[in-house]
């Protein structure tokens, strides 16, 4: 059972007010309690949190590199091994580290079946060098290195599809979650840690600098992508979809308006054909996985 | 006991009577026997380790960094673009003061691309914040594996290893070699035993960033720790010595260099056939010796300056060159000897496995004698 008073991830760090991703810590630690040592990329939640000679972090923690937390995880899984200890290992490392530069390291590491939970706080880009987009940055949203111009209306690839990656592995655990649904989120953690192998974790965590709205807004932020059908929550287990967060879909707009990386959608004059492959992303989400709540159908009106 | 092996299964064997407990390498050619001999062992059941096989070198080392700090004993092997590909684990593992010992079978740096020897990998690695030995011989090869393990652990040095040894040339040659027995291994290494690891018992953070106010004094704590490890390597050297008859305490080895007039200079397997020049050239009744660098990080100037003090003239024959600059060992040693009067003749020798024989260590000789170097030798006429 989650120990939801259990504090790991102290207080004082550097992080933005409103920052999803030190909230996904947070509850993260909550759920995999003490017994844990953290793996975590270089990223904004490494740098923030462990400026020397503080740290966050009251479980072991270790940042290596960029791009190698999962292969350092499968060393420290071999020697936990060999030592014959009982520490679950767990990934903490953000979207660029894990759908770009760490590709190599975390499908190795997967094929290998070590025991470890791989978690991804996925905020859509490379915060921590300036907002750059990675291939988790989703389709439209403006950034420093997809910008929104004359002739650009911001990043021009859908989000990749990691947890279909990573399940196509072998991975006997899979699922998607959001610092805005934080049961859900220790739930799965939890799950993901007890069981056995390599599990993936993808945390939806809204960056308030990053995504722009102001930092009160992060909860509402990530509720709204979930609402939409724009970002999924969902479990996989061996390889089937398990669970599905079923929701009254609003329209994507709704998502989009309240974030500065979506504004040249509406200003200076609305882009509907964009709005509306946006939207049929989140149609083809909502088909695919069956998130829409269906209502009963209405009586039917009396003949005559 | 005298055994007739590959230089691969000299150094495989000594891995193995070190106890390693994470072994994780790729394959990479000329490394490839080691690591393949090391597997076999743990499917034979007779060495105890958890093997990790990697999709890659970089992850190779990754892992091994992770089992460091995890409280494990680590080992790896590597070579030429193996060891570019760790390029970035291998600072950061110096950077985080965690000990291993990984082995360099020297091969050349593409392109174009070579599976031959030279030592332009390791070399290109000297700053990383490593130990590297060089050896010999397969005989040296394998001891300093034990040597090396001793010092990266001891509690003043904690900094990883290199123990590099020329591809092919050593690593697929047989050669009579003298290996311990386990016993006697255990008597000279004890186990590992960090004085920090992740714990869930006690947790640290390892690996955390440092601002300007913070990073100058980590760099500078490794470079103290360099200097520290000449004095343990001379101890452990010692103490090797008692224990096993082979003596290296010295970081660096003089032969016939008392009253040579010209001092070659080299590293690795080279050292073994400029002897045999040497001998024939003083029985020629030419005054020539040779300074063998053993330990080229930390890099043993006091040692080199004292060996070469008499000497008339230098040349160091490098296996490397610093594209732009000249060969590593020769722009250090001319560092070393600033201030003297001792011409110091570079050489850029037997690159990409280019042989070098008997006669060119006599060629090389007399260019010197003459007052030419700073070239490359032995280059084929009308290519370059």
């Amino acid at each position: 059972m989650v120990d939801k008073t259990l504090e790991l991830f102290d207080c004082g760090h550097r992080g933005c007010g409103g920052c999803g991703p030190a909230l996904a810590a947070r509850l993260i630690l909550k759920a995999a309690g003490t017994n844990t040592i953290v793996v975590s990329s270089t990223g904004c939640l490494e740098v923030f949190s462990t400026p020397y000679p503080e740290t966050a972090w009251k479980v072991p923690w270790i940042h290596s590199l960029f791009e190698n937390a999962a292969a350092v995880a499968s060393g420290i899984e071999a020697a936990l091994k060999k030592q014959g200890r009982s520490e679950k290992v767990v990934i903490i490392a953000g979207d660029g580290a894990t759908f770009d530069i760490g590709m190599l390291c975390i499908s190795g590491a997967f094929e290998r079946g070590h025991d470890f939970t791989y978690i991804c706080y996925d905020n859509e880009a490379y915060m921590n060098t300036g907002i750059q987009r990675s291939s988790a940055t989703p389709l439209d949203a403006s950034t420093t290195t997809s910008p929104a111009g004359r002739c650009s209306t911001g990043n021009r690839r859908p989000k990749k599809d990691m947890p279909a990656i990573l399940a196509a592995h072998g991975a006997p655990y899979v699922a998607t979650t959001s610092i805005a649904y934080p049961n859900d989120l220790m739930q799965k953690v939890e799950r993901a840690v007890e069981t056995k192998g390599p599990c993936y974790v993808q945390v939806h965590a809204p960056c308030p600098t990053g995504w722009g709205y102001e930092g009160d807004r992060t909860m509402i932020v990530g509720k709204l992508a979930v609402e939409t059908g724009l970002f999924v929550l969902f479990e996989q287990t061996d390889g089937t979809v398990t669970k599905v967060k079923k929701v009254m879909r609003k329209p994507v707009e709704e998502y989009l308006k309240v974030q500065k990386r979506f504004a040249h959608l509406f200003k200076p004059e609305r882009k509907e054909a964009e709005i509306a492959k946006i939207q049929a992303i989140a149609d083809r989400n909502a088909e695919k996985f069956g998130i829409d709540i269906k209502l009963k159908k209405p009586m039917e009106k009396p003949e005559g | 006991m005298l055994r007739f092996i590959e230089g691969s299964s000299a150094v495989s064997d000594a891995v193995r009577m070190c106890r390693p407990d994470v072994v994780s390498a790729y394959p990479i050619t000329p490394q490839t026997h080691i690591v393949e001999n090391l597997a076999e062992m743990v499917a034979n059941c007779t060495l105890d380790a958890e093997y990790i096989t990697v999709e890659s070198e970089f992850s190779a080392l990754s892992a091994c960094l992770g089992a460091v700090a995890a409280g494990s004993r680590a080992y790896s092997a590597t070579t030429s673009q193996g060891l570019a590909l760790m390029f970035e684990v291998c600072f950061n593992l110096a950077g985080m003061r965690l000990p291993m010992v990984m082995t360099i079978a020297n091969r050349a740096m593409s392109a174009p691309l070579s599976i031959w020897n030279d030592q332009q990998d390791s070399i290109s690695l000297r700053d990383s914040g490593w130990l590297q030995f060089y050896a010999e011989d397969n005989q040296e090869a394998a001891d300093l594996h034990y040597l090396a393990y001793r010092v990266s652990e001891d509690q003043r040095v904690l900094l990883p290893a290199m123990v590099c040894f020329d591809g092919f040339i050593l690593s697929h040659t047989y050669e009579p070699v003298d290996m311990p027995t386990q016993e006697e291994v255990d008597a000279y290494l004890p186990k590992f035993t960090p004085c920090q690891r992740l714990d869930a018992k006690d947790p640290i953070s390892f690996g955390m960033f440092a601002n300007q106010d913070y990073y100058m004094e980590f760099r500078y704590a490794i470079d103290q720790a360099m200097q520290q490890a000449k004095e343990r390597i001379r101890d452990y050297g010692r103490e090797f010595r008692d224990r096993f008859g082979r003596d290296y305490s010295a970081l660096v080895e003089g032969y016939r260099l008392e009253d040579a007039e010209t001092a070659l200079v080299a590293m690795g397997s080279l050292c073994g056939t400029a002897k045999d020049a040497i001998d024939e050239m003083r029985e020629a009744g030419r005054k020539v010796g040779l300074l063998k660098i053993r330990t080229y990080r930390p890099f043993p100037s006091e040692e080199i300056a004292a060996a070469l003090r008499s000497a008339k003239r230098v040349a160091v024959l490098d296996k490397n060159i610093s594209l732009g600059s000249k060969g590593a060992v020769g722009l250090e040693v001319k560092d070393v000897l600033y201030g003297s009067d001792i011409p110091v003749h570079d050489y850029i020798v037997g690159l990409g496995g280019r042989d070098m024989r008997k006669k060119d260590i006599e060629r090389i000789v007399t260019l010197a004698e003459k007052g030419e170097g700073d070239l490359f030798y032995g280059l084929r006429e009308g290519v370059a």
